[in-house]
């Protein structure tokens, strides 16, 4: 069971993925990507990281793909980009070169240490064993203990991000309106 | 149900290494600005994936509280990545990552 | 006493100081009677020196004063030292007691000259030059000496410097002792790699203890004498010292007859065990090249008309006679030949001098002539001059001249045939430069016409203070033989005097036949100086010959051409390609270097495109670089 949804989350995230990098129309290629992210949604379920796959839809999905497609049909950047020229010599091959060897070196590295892996935390809560919020309730026990320092600088972090967003996407308007 | 072999936590570390390698490719090969973005937002989702999954393969949950970081983050940078974007895409619509090359020495 | 004897050389050094810091104020004459005070007061300090290791034994005559410590530089380490010893106090007595009156001569001979003071400043600074390389207890402060009187010969030899002769000589007088110079300081580098100090007595230690290897001690005694070629004016760089006749005539009586001429011979004396302990050969060259430059010198007397040019030339061929004693092994003889040479040159050079001022300043020796009537005592002090030189019994140059004859026999007798023939011309031209000037006509009297226009031109004796150094020298020249009789060996008292010194090196030649039959030897060289003399006396006084004069000797063979054109020519070409080489191959490297650098970030530069992506992609390659380098880091660890 455990592998067809593997098989099955594998293909709609790798299928996205080339979608969103072999697409020449940018909005086929913002909804490959709302792809891969379900892909990698239903991974996290099968983690039993039920809330991180709530988030992961609702945020990444729901939000960040979102405002995506918003820009793209503001700015009418929606002309499709020509993919049959590369200007630069030689950026493709070495592209390709460079990224099957991060891929690949990741991999080896995954391979040559599969069996180190030491058990070290104290357990993830399952939910079937105890409640079905086990999940939510271990991960904001950990965000709100171990790491709430950081979780109040990331509100700040959003805070910034929006007031700083809005500034920039501003049209400069002429000295006249000061008056 | 088909079941002839279990797929261990090391399939999903390979699958995210190989779609972080898919998003690096996409960020050199293409020049549409904002696909060189979603190039990098599959990059971070991959980066999630592994994390989730040894979060599960080392028994500890903060592997998923480094998630839900990244995730925050990941909004905040679109979000900001975006603006920039609009400002520099409004005075030419068809610019592309080629025309930014006033850094020529 | 002995203690005193840094008083030696800081007497000269405080007259020079003085005269140069108040010599205008001083004035004629007051700067050369200190001048002379100054050198005297050395004299007597020396005469107690002398008398103090007198009274010691012979072992004990070696004194060292440090003054202080100079060049301490990790194993190397020099001392401002002074050494008194027989050698170096034989040389003091006769450097200052010369040289005081010589500087008393001054007084009277530069009488009107402008730069007065400064001739006595430069006198007296060689003195002290002179004193520090005969004092010196290591190589390097008589190398201090050396170069010093170097330095003081240009000056004094271009003293009237606004004549361009003068100012041409002195040039090519210090360029070629240069070329001398070079020689010495490679001997001191091979010195030192060889026995790690500069100090005499280190060095004639080793010397005669066998520590230095035959191939090192030749080395070092053949560039030593390249060294004394250029100071003591040998055949291959003579060429300084007829052009040195330019400066006043006191400098060309002390500088270039009785001191710096013989520091040369010094120096080989001084190293004369690492001279022993070289191949025999090298002895042989020091003797032959004294040989051969002694008859080249004294063939172009023959021919000279200048009075002062016979002298200079005289000069070169008693430097050969006393090289030729060296390199026969005759260390003594060498120096008892430079103290009765530096009698009667010095005697010679005043009274030319003297001549020269009475004839109002006409060097020219075929327009004097009878002088002896109109200068007295210059003429009776000269004539003992001529006697000396010639070889004439019982004045001195014919004792210490016959002791060389008798070791150059005992040692190769070819070369003691060419030491004759010098001798038998040596006769020969002194007789004639004597009857040119003080007998015969007296042909002043034709060329008063041409200079009646100059006033009154008769030749008149000089002043008191010319006169008397001329017979003080006189009577050394005289009786200075007695200081080495070869009677017998208790009458060898100089021989005796310097034996701690040269006792390793000196040839030991009694048993051979040179020493059985030596009173043979001596009847041969009294027959030789009478054959000179009578063959010049019927040449130039009687008439019965014509006189031979031959252009080519007059122009000394043409040896200056041959130089000027040997360096002029294939010389300058040399010098030219060298400079072409640093300008190209030197410069180009350097140059190329730079030029490379542009070339190379010129092609670097291509990396920096502007387009994010290729920089992206440059980041990749880099990030897969390390990677790949962490992962077989972690997999081969």
């Amino acid at each position: 069971m455990e592998l067809l949804v593997f098989v099955l989350a594998a293909a709609m995230v790798l299928g996205g993925a080339l979608g969103v990098v072999t697409r020449n129309n940018p909005v086929h290629a913002a909804l490959s990507l709302v792809l891969t992210l379900f892909g990698i949604a239903v991974m996290f379920i099968s983690h039993d990281a039920h809330f991180l796959a709530a988030v992961q839809v609702i945020v990444y999905a729901g939000a960040i793909v979102v405002l995506f497609l918003f820009v793209i049909m503001l700015l009418g950047v929606d002309k499709s980009e020509d993919m049959s020229i590369e200007p630069l010599t030689a950026q493709r091959p070495l592209a390709v070169i460079v990224g099957l060897g991060v891929s690949g070196v990741v991999i080896a590295a995954i391979v040559s240490s599969k069996d180190s892996f030491v058990k070290r935390g104290s357990g993830i809560d399952i939910a079937k064993l105890e409640s079905p919020d086990a999940n939510v309730k271990q991960l904001a026990r950990s965000i709100f203990s171990d790491y709430v320092f950081a979780f109040e600088l990331t509100s700040v972090l959003l805070l910034v991000a929006v007031i700083g967003t809005v500034l920039l996407a501003r049209r400069q308007r002429s000295s006249e309106v000061a008056k | 149900m088909i079941s002839i072999v279990e797929p261990t936590e090391t399939w999903y570390l390979v699958l995210a290494a190989v779609l972080f390698g898919i998003g690096v490719v996409g960020v050199m090969v293409r020049r549409n600005p904002l696909i060189m973005f979603m190039s990098i937002e599959l990059m971070l989702n991959a980066v999630n994936l592994s994390f989730v999954a040894l979060a599960t393969s080392l028994a500890d949950i903060n592997g998923q509280t480094a998630v839900f970081f990244v995730l925050v983050v990941a909004a905040a940078e679109v979000v900001v990545g975006l603006g920039i974007i609009v400002s520099i895409m409004r005075r030419r619509s068809d610019a592309n990552a080629d025309d930014m090359s006033g850094l020529k020495g | 006493m002995v203690n005193l004897v840094w008083l030696i050389p800081a007497f000269p050094l405080f007259g020079f100081l003085t005269i140069f810091l108040f010599g205008r104020i001083m004035g004629e004459p007051k700067a050369g009677i200190f001048a002379t005070l100054m050198t005297a007061s050395s004299f007597v300090v020396g005469i107690g020196v002398f008398f103090d290791l007198l009274s010691r034994t012979a072992e004990e005559r070696h004194h060292v004063v440090t003054l202080f410590s100079w060049l301490p530089v990790g194993g190397f380490n020099i001392d401002m030292a002074l050494l008194a010893d027989p050698l170096s106090i034989t040389m003091v007595l006769f450097i200052t007691g010369i040289g005081a009156l010589i500087h008393l001569y001054a007084v009277g001979y530069m009488h009107g000259d402008p730069k007065f003071s400064k001739f006595f400043m430069y006198l007296n600074l060689f003195i002290f030059s002179m004193l520090m390389m005969v004092l010196g207890e290591n190589l390097l402060v008589t190398f201090l000496g050396w170069e010093g009187v170097g330095v003081c010969s240009y000056f004094l030899i271009s003293f009237w410097h606004t004549r361009d002769s003068a100012a041409v000589a002195g040039k090519k007088a210090f360029v070629t002792n240069r070329v001398g110079d070079w020689g010495m300081m490679v001997a001191m580098f091979l010195t030192f790699s060889a026995v790690g100090t500069l100090s005499y007595s280190g060095i004639n230690s080793a010397a005669a203890s066998g520590k230095i290897a035959a191939v090192t001690a030749t080395g070092i005694a053949l560039m030593l004498f390249i060294g004394a070629c250029g100071k003591s004016a040998q055949l291959p760089l003579y060429l300084w010292l007829p052009d040195a006749m330019e400066g006043p005539t006191p400098v060309s009586a002390l500088i270039h007859a009785a001191t710096m001429v013989t520091s040369g011979v010094f120096l080989l004396t001084r190293m004369s065990p690492v001279l022993h302990a070289s191949y025999p050969w090298a002895g042989d060259v020091i003797a032959t090249v004294g040989a051969l430059t002694a008859l080249f010198a004294a063939t172009v007397a023959v021919a000279q008309t200048d009075i002062k040019k016979v002298l200079a030339y005289s000069t070169v061929s008693q430097l050969g006679f006393m090289f030729l004693a060296i390199g026969s092994g005759a260390y003594a003889a060498a120096i008892f030949h430079m103290i009765t040479h530096a009698f009667f040159k010095a005697l010679l050079f005043l009274g030319a001098g003297s001549v020269i001022h009475g004839m109002h300043h006409e060097q020219d020796m075929r327009k004097m002539g009878a002088l002896r009537k109109v200068m007295p005592i210059t003429g009776m002090t000269f004539i003992i001059g001529w006697l000396a030189i010639a070889g004439v019994p019982p004045f001195a140059g014919f004792w210490s001249k016959d002791e060389i004859l008798l070791y150059a026999y005992a040692n190769n007798r070819l070369l003691y045939v060419i030491g004759v023939a010098a001798a038998l011309l040596t006769a020969y031209y002194m007789t004639r430069q004597v009857i040119m000037v003080f007998f015969g006509n007296a042909r002043w009297e034709d060329h008063a016409e041409e200079n009646g226009a100059r006033g009154d031109h008769t030749p008149h004796e000089s002043s008191w203070m010319m006169v008397a150094p001329l017979v003080v020298l006189a009577g050394l020249a005289m009786v200075g033989g007695v200081l080495q009789l070869p009677f017998s060996s208790k009458t060898h008292f100089l021989g005796n005097w310097l034996e701690p010194v040269i006792h390793t090196a000196e040839a030991k030649i009694y048993g051979t036949w040179a020493s059985d039959n030596k009173w043979l030897l001596l009847a041969v060289a009294v027959i030789v100086a009478g054959a000179g003399i009578a063959a010049s006396v019927a040449v130039y006084a009687k008439g019965k010959f014509k006189p031979v004069e031959p252009n080519i000797l007059a122009d000394a063979w043409r040896y200056d051409a041959a130089v000027a054109g040997l360096i002029g020519g294939p010389g300058r070409a040399l010098f030219q390609s060298i400079a072409v080489f640093d300008a190209v191959v030197v410069d180009g490297a350097v140059n190329g270097v730079g030029k490379e650098v542009v070339v190379v970030s010129g092609l670097l530069r291509k990396l920096q495109n502007g387009f994010m992506r290729s920089y992206a992609l440059i980041i990749g390659l880099g990030a897969v670089a390390m990677l790949v380098w962490f992962f077989l880091r972690g997999v081969l660890s």
